[in-house]
This record gives C-alpha cells, sequence and structure tokens, in this order.
C-alpha cells in the first residue's frame, strides 16, 4: 500500500473541484494539474495523492462493470419538516443545493455487477449540504436496502457526511434506528452488506448504518469519527495526533476491515463480493 | 428550598405555599420556552437516574461492565423489580455534587456503558425480561478514547439491539434526551416524555455555534428545532407526555416519580398481553411510519 497520501483528508471545502477547463489547481497542494489526468485517476490528485470528493455517478462509474449500472429512484419525502430557519431557511438552503447539484437530495442509487455479482450500490454525495441525514437519506437508504432484498443482491453503502442534518432536528435522529432496522433485514435474509467509508463519514452517520456492515473498507487518509476533532480537543484541552481519527487509525483500533487506495477499491470490493457470495469472478 | 432558574425570579419575593406562589409558578410552567424547558431539564435538582431506581424499583440489582474494556457508571444497569415484575433497567446517571458528577461523567457515556447496555438487553432477551429504559444524558462522552474504542460502533449497535428486542421496551426520557447518546437506549416500542424534558439532535447551544455561528442564539436554535415533550408527541415522535408536578420535577421529587411509575406500568402491562411476534411487528411499523 502506498503511504504517500497526506492524511487526515481534509474535508472538502470546494465542491467545484470538477471544472470543465484544461487545467485545474489541486486544493490540497495547490499544484496546476491536468483535468483530464485528474478524472483519469478517479479524481486523485497526481502530485499529492489528494482524494477529491466523488459525485454518486462518478463512483457507479468506478464500481460497476464496464460503468454499466441502473439507477434506482430514490423517494423524496415532503421538504423542510420543522419549517426551519436560522440565518438562512431551510427551504432556500435546499433551493440551492439542488441547483448547484441537480439531485433533490443526498444520496443515489443504482445497481449492477460488480466483478460479475450483482450488487446494490448506495451513494452519499457530499457536495449536497455536507451529505447531512435528514429524512431523504433515511427514506433512501431505507428504499435501497430493500431492493437489495427484493433482487436478494448485495448491498454495498458508500456514505460520505457531516452527520445529522440539524435542519431537520429530531427527524434526523430518528434515522438512525430506521435505517438500522433496514440494515437488519439484509442480515437476516444472508445478504452482505459491505460499507464503504469515505472522507469524511462523522456523527451520526457513524453512529448508525456505517458502522454495521459485514465488512468496513475505508479509503485511504479518510476521517472517520463520532465527534469530530475540534469537538474533542476543547473537551480535552490538548491537541490529538495528526492521524486521529483516519481510515488508518479506525484499522489500528479494530473498527475498520480494509484501508485501501480509490484505485484499488473496485478490485477489493469485488474480490470480498465474490467470496461471500461464492460468485466466480468475471 | 429549590435552587431557582433565571426565569424564576418573580417567585423570589413570595412565600412558598402562599396562594399567591402557586399562582405565580403556575403561570410560569404554563408558558415555558423551549430553552427554558431545556434549563429546567437541567436542573440539578431534578430527579436522575439512580433517584428512580431507588424509588420505583425494588431488589435492585447493579450488574457492572461490558466485557470487553471496562464498567461505566454514566449508564448503570441492572436487574430489579418494577411493580413485582422483574426487568432489566437501565439508566443515565448525572450525579448531582462534585463528586458524583466525576463518578458518573455527567451522564455523558463512553462505549463500554453502551456495550454493558447491549450485554444487558441481550440478557433481558435470553430470560424473556422487559427493558425500562431511563434517559438523561447531553450525548455520548466526546472524548479522545471514546473515539479509540468505537464509540460510533457502540452506539449503532445499541440501537440495532433495541430493536431486535424479543421483550417489550419502554424509555422514558427523564432530563435531556442528547443525540445518539440517547437513542441508543431509546429506541423502543413505547417512548415517553416527561413534561419538562427535551429530546433533540444537538443541544440547542451547539445547533446555535454550528448554524448560527453564534452560541447566544440557543434559544432561537431551540424554538427552531422543535425539542419539547409537547412539540415531539405532536409530531408523533414520541408516545405520550408523563405530566410532571406544578414547577416541574425538581420541586417534588417523588411525586414526579411515583407519576412515572404509574404511567410505566400501565404501558408495560399492556405491552406484556403481546407475544414476542406481535411485538415485533408493531415495533417494525411504529419505526417504518416514524417522520413519514
Amino acid at each position: 500500500m502506498a503511504n504517500s497520501c497526506k492524511f487526515p483528508q481534509k474535508p472538502h471545502a470546494k465542491y467545484a473541484e470538477v471544472s470543465d477547463k484544461l487545467w485545474m489547481t489541486c486544493r490540497e497542494c495547490g499544484d496546476m494539474i491536468y483535468s483530464k489526468k485528474f478524472h483519469s485517476n478517479s479524481k486523485v490528485c497526481p502530485s499529492c495523492g489528494y482524494y477529491a470528493a466523488m459525485t454518486p455517478v462518478e463512483r457507479f462509474e468506478l464500481l460497476f462493470d464496464g460503468a454499466k449500472f441502473e439507477t434506482i429512484e430514490m423517494p423524496i419525502p415532503s421538504d423542510d419538516p420543522l419549517k426551519f430557519t436560522d440565518k438562512v431557511s431551510y427551504a432556500d438552503r435546499l433551493k440551492k443545493y439542488r441547483k448547484s447539484t441537480g439531485e433533490q437530495d443526498v444520496v443515489q442509487t443504482a445497481v449492477g455487477k460488480i466483478d460479475g455479482v450483482e450488487t446494490v450500490v448506495l451513494c452519499f454525495n457530499f457536495a449536497f449540504m455536507g451529505g447531512s441525514m435528514g429524512r431523504a437519506v433515511g427514506e433512501g437508504i431505507m428504499k435501497a436496502a430493500g431492493e437489495a432484498l427484493a433482487r436478494k443482491a448485495p448491498f454495498v453503502l458508500i456514505p460520505a457526511s457531516g452527520g445529522a442534518r440539524m435542519q431537520e432536528g429530531i427527524n434526523s435522529l430518528m434515522q438512525m434506528p430506521r435505517t438500522l432496522m433496514a440494515i437488519e433485514d439484509l442480515k437476516n435474509a444472508g445478504l452482505p452488506y459491505i460499507v464503504v467509508l469515505t472522507n469524511p463519514t462523522t456523527g451520526g452517520v457513524t453512529a448508525s448504518f456505517a458502522m454495521v456492515g459485514d465488512v468496513h473498507i475505508a479509503e485511504k487518509g479518510a476521517v472517520i469519527a463520532f465527534a469530530g476533532r475540534r469537538v474533542i480537543e476543547g473537551t480535552i484541552g490538548e491537541k490529538l495526533p495528526d492521524d486521529f481519527q483516519t481510515a488508518e487509525y479506525l484499522r489500528e483500533h479494530g473498527m475498520v476491515d480494509i484501508v485501501v487506495e480509490r484505485s484499488e477499491l473496485k478490485s477489493t470490493l469485488g474480490n470480498v463480493l465474490s467470496l461471500l457470495t461464492n460468485v466466480k469472478k468475471k | 428550598m429549590v435552587q431557582l432558574l433565571p426565569f424564576e425570579k418573580s417567585l423570589e419575593k413570595l412565600e412558598v405555599g402562599t396562594p399567591a406562589y402557586d399562582k405565580e409558578l403556575a403561570s410560569i410552567y404554563n408558558k415555558l420556552s423551549s430553552y427554558q424547558k431545556t434549563l429546567v431539564s437541567r436542573h440539578a435538582d431534578r430527579p436522575h437516574g439512580l433517584d428512580y431506581i431507588n424509588r420505583i424499583f425494588t431488589d435492585f440489582q447493579e450488574l457492572a461492565g461490558d466485557r470487553f474494556y471496562g464498567e461505566d457508571q454514566a449508564l448503570i444497569g441492572g436487574l430489579a423489580r418494577l411493580d413485582g415484575m422483574p426487568v432489566v433497567v437501565l439508566a443515565q446517571e448525572k450525579g448531582h455534587d462534585i463528586a458524583t458528577r466525576q463518578k458518573h461523567n455527567f451522564g455523558l457515556a463512553k462505549p463500554e456503558g453502551y456495550r454493558k447496555a447491549i450485554r444487558l438487553m441481550k440478557m433481558a432477551d435470553q430470560f424473556g425480561l422487559p427493558v425500562i429504559s431511563l434517559v438523561d444524558t447531553d450525548g455520548a462522552f466526546c472524548g479522545a478514547e471514546s473515539e479509540e474504542r468505537g464509540v460510533g460502533e457502540a452506539i449503532a449497535q445499541a440501537t440495532a439491539q433495541c430493536l431486535r428486542l424479543s421483550v417489550p421496551m419502554i424509555s422514558v426520557i427523564i432530563g435531556a434526551g442528547g443525540s445518539g447518546g440517547a437513542i441508543a437506549i431509546a429506541a423502543a416500542d413505547k417512548v415517553f416524555m416527561l413534561e419538562h424534558s427535551v429530546y433533540s439532535v444537538i443541544s440547542p447551544e451547539g445547533c446555535a455555534s454550528i448554524l448560527w455561528r453564534d452560541p447566544m442564539m440557543k434559544e432561537a436554535a431551540a424554538d427552531a428545532m422543535k425539542i419539547t415533550a409537547q412539540d415531539l408527541k405532536k409530531m408523533n415522535i414520541i408516545d405520550g407526555i408523563i405530566d410532571e408536578p406544578v414547577g416541574g420535577a425538581q420541586r417534588a421529587r417523588f411525586d414526579a416519580m411515583d407519576s412515572v411509575k404509574t404511567f410505566v406500568v400501565k404501558e408495560l402491562k399492556a405491552l406484556m398481553k403481546l407475544s414476542s411476534k406481535d411485538l415485533q411487528t408493531q415495533r417494525r411499523k411504529k419505526y417504518d411510519a416514524l417522520t413519514r
């Protein structure tokens, strides 16, 4: 495993990392990089190894054989259950993110083959309100798990989330038991449930469906945490080591099975799925 | 004499027990704001987990340890009888003075606390005992050792364990229902809240810091998040509200605890009539429908 990556990976501050321009600047190392090379490298900076956030569709293209997949429509619950307003109204925030991402909410799901194994994959889009979990995420996971159950297919979930969507208050918290119940159905049916932890996976997401996988695979350098580093540093009044809450740190502490480079993700996932389902790799 | 909260100052001049005092107290408590309720829920004299264990349960036998790492006094667990019925009881305890607050880590449980809860819930299942949980925490402990030992995983597994029980589970939010630290022992068949308790995904102070970038906006945050028992009942997130004595549980501790007992015993008896299968079907429906 290469160790050139600077970790922990920083949270993605800007989402417009993808541009149509020929050249772009890596937000981690500042190097000018050839866009085409960045994209053919699965959005990993060829200079410094920084892992940029991927959209669900980019993930699907990366993971499914021949980049072929069928999307599953995600349910969208009615907006704004609390009629929430802070400095900006939640309704306006939703509008803004829908415009910038072209999606209705955080999660998207697709079904296709990974190394020949038919698999349902749900992926978070960190660019949509920091991948925060509200009712739409809960309903999406329930629908996707149901789809895996109906197809008797493994379920792969790829979180990237700042945690709860505070603008939905208690509705957000209640997605923890709801999603866990959906995952339990897969376990009872003997279907593999694999979590691919990506940068960042935090808060209520870490404290529910993201930590109950049969196998936990994490992308190199990803921050995986319950409470944020700053909150903990505030509590204990000292600075934490650099690798605190990284994928590597979690593996050392027994919470993650495998740490992979993005370039190895598909083959690692394919092998695990093939072994768990006893489908011969194609 | 119970310590007065900032919004109770008008009681200072009045003599306790006089009609004028009672009238003023009732009028204050009839129109508490969300943040005022937050302060009531945190009142130092409010009955805590261990107070309930001592008052409304009998034959309590504490059971300690998660069998992996350690014992966590922020989340107390054990066997006891409730109205004669053997049960497993889980209770978060904040402590009431410096020594007990330290002992119980202010009610902020670590992974071992949640893993002990899992162990005791499995035991409840094994012996067919219902589970009663008393929730009162600002959240799970946010420290390096909590992360090191996988507090997220522990909360997730505890929540999942609540949901897979074959025995009835009742949760009562007696003070603060602090996010993941609460839901880990509150994904129950029936969830009740005391009249002046609160339950939220983040504290009003935390929400204000993040969304308003100003902790002083805690009152606005408390209102916006809808965290009171009354709000949550309206949204069908909880199953019922247990009335408190006028002026809050801190003013009539025994009365408050006794009414929790009466309420819970009645609900538990109803749940005990259901078969495991019916119980699990009903639970499934409840969580499927929740927030829809």
